[in-house]
């Protein structure tokens, strides 16, 4: 079952750095590393998955364009 | 022989449940080898022995409460003391070392008592036991151990040791076919543990333990978590009335630029792959660690009315758990670590504090402890010092904002650095030289 949706993607990793949180209730357009409370290093492993997940280098200044699930995705699914 | 008693694992900390033995009564163990599970009102914590030696007897059984300092288990100190030549001949012949006579100065076991053992059939009781099958398995004498404790028959597990060995890893899946991959990721996360740890053997129960702590089809998981909540509550309430009770804190605050510092580490991080970059944070537990050597009147205890420096630098580093509460456990050496093994050391302790598997030493040992509540996006942290340590550096959020540099405002990125010190230790020119050090330090990354 490999999925090549970015957004699901992004919520299947989100959900593997914090497990307990509610991703139901994330909106698509919420800053996730507040809304979730991810410190630096989970934010870290999160680029770490998804980058391994899509192949897709991520560099630090690419950070910024990872602060909602929405962005995210759009980041993922733009050409290189 | 050596009392291995319940470890303080902090100053909060009164008593303490056994959770689970690692060891069995006759094993080895060696100082540092991790041989108990204790249940804090924090979480599990897994405990180092101070003695080496044989285990004589265990005093305690699972389960049971018990004072801090109360014996747990009685270790024979005497035992005979091995050169690691002996040891790895008594491996390849397949004798059994607790069971051979020693002959050389104060019981020593020598090699060529090793090789009498197991060339010249007169072995004593264990190993004689054994090789009455004259079919038996070549065996590691750990795996026969946890063969006959886990009433498994060895002539029916596969081997996968050199040359057909039976090791106890191999007894362990045969027990427990489900846990060996729990085995292996244990062993894994304890690379670190010293050879001798009996690791493996306790995969299955520690499985167990997990699967009730995550609550999967436990209807107590619920109740547990709640009480432990509740415990760590009260935990972190008396332990910090008695640091505001006890400690006259003075505090001190400074506001370090770190623009060029963060393009340094941007510029590092630019041609490293994800898993090896590093995170600002890192950089400012390694300047406190450092300014800490250099300040050595900050690190270190208060005790018996008097300042007890450490030795060592030992980095207590803050870290919130999610279910709500907080832990601080240690980096030990956090400043001889070179950045990389720092951030290495940073997101283990991390994942496995929120795991609930710290060490004993981890939470007894921190000399000075910093919390970096900047991820929560606060602007400063004035803090309360943990008894008996007479310190704490916090840091704020790193920030953009309008900065005088050289006669002209321009748009910087700051953090707000605080030292929270006790003033019986120190007075506000030592904590002043510290702050300065930090700054110092925190410009200069390359040096760190």
């Amino acid at each position: 079952m490999k999925t090549t949706d970015p957004t699901q993607i992004i919520r299947m990793t989100l959900h593997e750095v914090a497990p307990e949180a509610d991703l139901d209730r994330l909106a698509p357009t919420a800053d996730f590393r507040d809304a979730l409370e991810l410190d630096s290093l989970d934010f870290l492993r999160f680029v770490e998955l998804l980058s391994e997940r899509t192949g897709r280098r991520i560099d630090e200044y690419d950070y910024d364009q990872l602060a909602t699930v929405s962005d995210a995705a759009a980041f993922l699914s733009a050409p290189f | 022989m050596a009392e291995f008693r319940m470890p303080s694992l902090g100053a909060d900390m009164t008593d303490g449940v056994l959770l689970e033995w690692l060891v069995k009564p006759g094993a080895v163990v060696r100082k540092g080898d991790i041989v108990a599970v204790v249940d804090t009102d924090k979480a599990a914590i897994e405990v180092e022995c101070f003695d080496g030696g044989t285990v004589q007897s265990l005093l305690v059984e699972p389960g049971t409460r018990v004072p801090v300092g109360a014996p747990l288990a009685v270790i024979d100190t005497r035992g005979p003391v091995l050169s690691p030549l002996v040891r790895r001949e008594a491996v390849a012949r397949h004798v059994e070392l607790d069971a051979v006579h020693g002959t050389g100065p104060g019981g020593r076991v020598t090699r060529s008592d090793v090789d009498h053992a197991a060339g010249a059939g007169d072995v004593t009781e264990p190993v004689g036991q054994a090789a009455a099958a004259p079919t038996r398995r070549r065996t590691s004498p750990r795996a026969r151990r946890l063969a006959k404790a886990a009433g498994v028959d060895l002539s029916a597990v596969p081997a996968t040791g050199p040359g057909g060995v039976v090791r106890a890893a191999d007894v362990v899946n045969a027990a427990h076919p489900s846990s060996a991959p729990e085995a292996a990721v244990m062993s894994a996360a304890e690379s670190t543990a010293q050879p001798g740890t009996e690791q493996p053997a306790t995969a299955p129960s520690r499985a167990q333990a997990r699967i009730e702590e995550t609550g999967a089809g436990e209807p107590s998981a619920a109740e547990r978590t709640a009480q432990r909540a509740l415990a760590m509550r009260a935990t972190i309430a008396a332990l910090m009335a008695r640091s505001k009770r006890e400690i006259p804190h003075y505090y001190l605050t400074e506001t370090i630029d770190l623009t060029d510092t963060l393009d340094w580490l941007r510029g590092r991080n630019q041609t490293l792959p994800v898993p090896e970059r590093i995170v600002p944070a890192a950089l400012l537990l390694k300047a406190t660690a450092r300014a800490a050597r250099e300040v050595p009147e900050l690190n270190g205890f208060w005790l018996d009315d008097r300042f007890l420096p450490a030795p060592a630098v030992h980095l207590g580093v803050a870290i919130s758990l999610r279910g709500g509460g907080l832990v601080a456990p240690a980096i030990a050496d956090a400043d001889t670590l070179d950045l990389t093994e720092l951030m290495r050391a940073l997101k283990d302790l991390v994942t496995r504090t929120r795991a609930g598997r710290l060490r004993g030493t981890e939470l007894s040992s921190p000399t000075l402890t910093v919390s970096n509540l900047g991820e929560q996006g606060v602007e400063s942290i004035i803090g309360v010092i943990y008894p008996p340590q007479v310190a704490l550096v916090g840091f704020g959020t790193i920030a953009e904002r309008p900065w005088a540099v050289r006669g002209l405002i321009g748009v910087r990125r700051l953090v707000t650095a605080s030292l929270a010190a006790d003033h019986r230790a120190t007075d506000g020119a030592t904590g002043a030289r510290y702050l300065r050090a930090l700054t110092r330090l925190l410009h200069e990354p390359e040096e760190l």
